[in-house]
């Protein structure tokens, strides 16, 4: 076990044991079991059906496009699809619930067990186990803050359907859970079967923590609610590892319980535990036969799949001998693949140095760019053929990489592409030896105690003069041609 | 006009196309008689002005030539089917004055055929018991009289639907039945009462008892009607994944075939304790009748029978349990308020349901619990597979079989069982279908020495109901029962 995983408390270092339950809201035009829309912020209770509102003798029918989508994920998390699955009923009270139970799978999911493998920053790859995915129905929306006494229920997302997917208890740290699930995202985001808006509660993350020395069974777990992105997931975790590993070093016992996580305060919370516990007596919904899936249709949806984030950074790593670190961040999210290819497209000529250079571009100056106004690459103001016009500038040897990101910034503000921004600033570099030398000769003249001490010995001053020359030359000197032309003068002379 | 009263759906039918009378004219007939006979509680609700408005309807069509199947008769509803802006009450409190803005698909068939709606037929709670008396609108009273003249039940739960056709206050009405809520009220009452194969009427719109055990069918005059009747009820719908996608077959062509060459079963296990002697009687010679007319009897096992019961009052809470918890005063129907959203649950659940329907509540909830799930709820299940499996054995070898449809004739309303357990007894011979999920008619087939009806069940294999109206018709003629408006 590598140290990075060990978390140090006052008896010495401990292990994270960490668990997700992603719930990830199914894209289908109606919900799981009945014809009413889910489109998010709609007027409250305006996609409500009658089998929404559980009135009486409505009956669930089976969204066969909520099905789809979920042997699609199912098949981009490496997973079993079960040809046959079954329907439970969750039972409990609450106000939101109009039936009084949610549709479920307890025992007979629609996918068994499948993998993810992670990435972490240093390079490592880790194998996560997802034990299952099943579908099931999201519940409605309490509204507690409206009024001094009474609740309001918003029944629009009671019913829409979800996807549960449960991990295997094989993730360590932080890093991993939140490299997890942006993993996850990025493979449904692909697969078009969730929207992954954490933000929206499109995807929600319930989290399983407990803490063990090394080599001891399991401890006791939490598990914490309510964690609405990424980086709370992280800062949740954290916190309640520290909670927990101070209550067992302080001689306490860790209680099962649900947690919240409070994001303003960054702690996570006990929620209040219930006078009784929920015994949610799960059976099989007789109102639905079990799901039988036809071999033949999983097989044509199997055929039928994009080409999923793992194999994208393959192939980008083979095609075009990236980095895996770097393909791993293009493919992390589908509109940057989509932009990147489509940027090749346009680069002249498209080989494995242009290719790299590109995508350089892309991960370092367009995402710094895009990070700093907070904007996705959907939003991005340079296009991908203006991008690749930038690279195929600097490569043509029209300008030079520093003068490049002039041209970025002057792209950026503009929309412009950059052969006619060049030309409108006179940005153009001087691959002219005759104008060059001149320079050279000059800086050499006005400078001649510096040319002393460079024969005398000091090479590093080379720097120097080739700084001197491009100021001159207010950047626009073909660098290579400085270096050549300056070693000659410098060597002659 | 008073001899309307006594016809069948097809006397009628036949007699509406040759213009004899009108539907308004046999529409008023029974409106007059359902006033007359108030009494015995038979509906919930009356719907007078909506019956004449759909009949005059009917007579239109029936003048143009345009008559649908059921056109212009006048059929009650079992108050468990949902009507589109009409009080539906499950024949419980909680569902208060609750007018569904949908129409179940059942009464919709109905409606589409032409058939004119009476009212809402009283019923047990939810369709939980076997007297009706435990509606939250009074129990209902059999027409029939026994000799010392006490109030006897219809039987229950569509109690209101089997004392409103036999004592003319409708031609036909719809039940349900979930471990015999059709069969028992028919044998109590006299009339003829068909549960289908599960999945052969939708259930969509049907207030839900227990799922994957109710089942819509026609209470009828006599086994043709029955036929008829069903015809229109039956067929798949998409809004009910359990209903089956199979073509309804012609039930009317089956009815006169015979039974010649055919083979009746006879379960030995269904001569239970306590069974009246009479009820033995007329078993044999129901028997007897079908040997006389060119079938074979053969004795059968249904070895699990035993377990039916048990069974069945382990499934049907469990499911019940979890339908009924939708009733909780938040979006329609009753409420009693509370400071908390519990004590809203409680006081509204409390008042609204009542002691029969929470007894089952308590008794699903308990089987279904951690704990308990594996002992009672798995188990039940099990032995409902081996209950399947009784009968699958059994129609290897024979085409139908032939039992009594309850272990006694109807008990006075005075002498009901005090012991929910005894009560459940009433449902002994007629949960299995339920469990297995096949068709069950029962037929009027005699009196008992009181002077009250007495009914034979026949059950047959999974949507084979032409089998139950073939036989069944060969049973009815030997019989020759006359009915209480024919006394």
């Amino acid at each position: 076990m590598n140290n990075r995983y060990l978390y140090e408390g006052a008896s010495g270092p401990w292990e994270l044991v960490i668990g997700l339950e992603v719930h990830a809201q199914i894209i289908s035009n109606s919900k799981l079991f009945s014809g009413a829309a889910t489109s998010f912020g709609a007027e409250p209770n305006t996609q409500v059906s009658f089998v929404d509102a559980a009135m009486p003798g409505m009956l669930p029918v089976i969204n066969e496009v909520c099905v789809e989508q979920a042997i699609r994920t199912g098949l981009g998390i490496n997973a079993e699809i079960n040809l046959v699955s079954v329907f439970d009923r969750k039972n409990y009270f609450y106000a939101d619930l109009p039936s009084g139970y949610q549709i479920s799978q307890f025992l007979r999911p629609i996918v068994g067990k499948g993998y993810l493998d992670i990435e972490l920053e240093d390079g490592t790859v880790r194998r996560i186990g997802i034990t299952r995915l099943h579908l099931e129905q999201d519940a409605g929306k309490s509204i507690h803050d409206q009024h001094p006494e009474k609740s309001y229920i918003d029944l629009n997302r009671c019913g829409v359907g979800l996807m549960e997917i449960v991990s295997e208890p094989d993730i360590r740290s932080a890093e991993e859970a939140a490299a997890y699930v942006h993993k996850l995202r990025s493979i449904v985001r692909c697969l078009g079967t969730c929207d992954g808006n954490m933000d929206q509660g499109s995807m929600r993350v319930d989290v399983n923590v407990s803490v063990r020395k090394a080599g001891e069974p399991f401890g006791t777990r939490a598990e914490i609610k309510n964690v609405n992105s990424i980086k709370f997931l992280a800062q949740a975790i954290d916190h309640e590892a520290m909670r927990q590993i101070s209550i067992l070093e302080d001689g306490g016992e860790i209680l099962q319980e649900t947690r919240l996580f409070d994001s303003v305060r960054g702690v996570t919370r006990s929620m209040r535990s219930k006078e009784h516990a929920h015994d949610y007596r799960y059976f099989p919904d007789p109102d639905l036969p079990p799901l039988v899936l036809d071999a033949a249709w999983v097989e044509e949806i199997r055929r039928n799949l994009p080409e999923l984030p793992d194999a994208t950074k393959a192939r980008l790593m083979k095609d075009y001998e990236l980095s895996p670190y770097d393909a791993s961040l293009l493919v992390s999210e589908k509109e940057t693949v989509i932009y990147f290819e489509e940027s090749l497209k346009w680069l002249r000529p498209s080989n494995v140095k242009t290719v790299k250079l590109l995508a350089n571009w892309l991960l370092g100056e367009v995402f710094g760019a895009l990070n700093r106004e907070s904007k996705t690459i959907d939003g991005c103001p340079i296009s991908p053929a203006h991008l690749a016009g930038l690279i195929n500038q600097i490569q043509e040897g029209v300008i030079s990489g520093k003068i490049a990101k002039e041209v970025f910034v002057l792209m950026w503000g503009s929309g412009k592409d950059a052969p006619s921004l060049i030309e409108e600033h006179g940005l153009k570099q001087v691959s002219d030896d005759g104008a060059i030398l001149m320079t050279i000769d000059k800086i050499l003249d006005e400078n001649p105690g510096m040319v002393e001490e460079y024969k005398s010995g000091k090479e590093k001053l080379f720097g120097f003069f080739v700084g001197q020359v491009m100021k001159a030359m207010a950047g626009k000197a073909n660098p290579e041609l400085v270096n050549k032309l300056l070693k000659q003068k410098l060597g002659v002379l | 006009m008073n001899d309307l009263i006594r016809l069948t759906m097809a006397e009628a039918k036949d007699g509406l196309h040759r213009k004899m009378f009108s539907s308004v004219e046999l529409t008023e007939v029974y409106l007059a008689s359902m006033e007359r006979n108030r009494s015995i509680n038979a509906y919930i609700l009356e719907t007078p002005e909506l019956a004449l408005e759909r009949a005059k309807e009917s007579d239109q069509r029936l003048a143009k030539g345009q008559a649908r199947s059921l056109e212009g008769l006048p059929i009650a509803i079992k108050d468990l089917f949902c009507t589109s802006g009409i009080q539906t009450t499950a024949g419980s409190h909680i569902l208060g004055e609750f007018k569904p803005p949908y129409e179940s698909t059942v009464s919709g068939n109905l409606k589409n055929a032409g058939a004119v709606s009476l009212g809402k037929t009283n019923m047990d709670e939810f369709a939980m018991g076997s007297a009706n008396i435990t509606s939250y609108y009074g129990n209902v009273i059999n027409p029939w009289k026994r000799a010392d003249g006490k109030d006897l039940t219809p039987g229950g739960s569509s109690g209101g639907s089997a004392a409103a056709v036999a004592g003319g206050l409708a031609i036909a009405a719809t039940g349900t039945d979930t471990g015999g809520s059709i069969r028992q009220p028919a044998a109590f009452s006299g009339v003829v009462g068909i549960k289908p194969t599960y999945g052969r009427c939708s259930r969509w719109g049907i207030v839900a008892f227990a799922s994957s055990l109710d089942q819509a069918g026609p209470m009828t005059r006599d086994v043709r009607d029955a036929a008829l009747m069903l015809e229109v009820m039956a067929g798949h719908d998409p809004k009910d994944s359990t209903s089956a996608s199979l073509e309804v077959p012609s039930f009317e062509k089956a009815l006169n075939q015979g039974v010649k060459g055919l083979r009746v079963g006879i379960p030995k296990e269904y001569r239970v304790d306590g069974m009246a002697e009479e009820i033995q009687n007329l078993w044999e010679k129901g028997a007897q009748w079908l040997k006389e007319a060119g079938a074979e009897i053969v004795e059968v096992s249904l070895p699990h029978t035993k377990y039916s019961l048990p069974t069945y009052y382990v499934l049907a809470p469990a499911e019940a349990s979890s339908n009924l918890a939708r009733y909780d005063g938040v979006r329609y129907g009753h409420r009693v308020s509370g400071k908390t959203l519990d004590e809203l649950y409680e006081n509204t659940r409390s008042e609204g349901f009542g002691a029969e329907v929470q007894r089952r509540i308590l008794i699903g909830t308990y089987v279904l619990s951690a704990g308990f799930y594996d002992a009672y709820y798995l188990k039940a299940q099990k032995v409902r597979q081996l209950i399947t499996q009784d009968f699958e054995l059994a129609f290897q070898k024979v085409d139908v079989i032939l039992t009594p449809t309850t272990p006694a004739a109807a008990f006075a309303l005075d002498e009901k069982p005090t012991d929910p357990v005894v009560m459940y007894l009433n449902d002994v011979l007629t949960v299995s279908a339920n469990l297995a999920g096949i068709p069950g008619i029962s037929i009027p087939a005699g009196l008992s020495k009181q002077g009250l009806p007495l009914g034979l069940q026949l059950i047959g294999p999974a949507f084979d109901e032409n089998i139950l109206f073939r036989v069944g018709r060969v049973i009815e003629e030997a019989a020759a029962f006359k009915s209480f408006l024919e006394r």
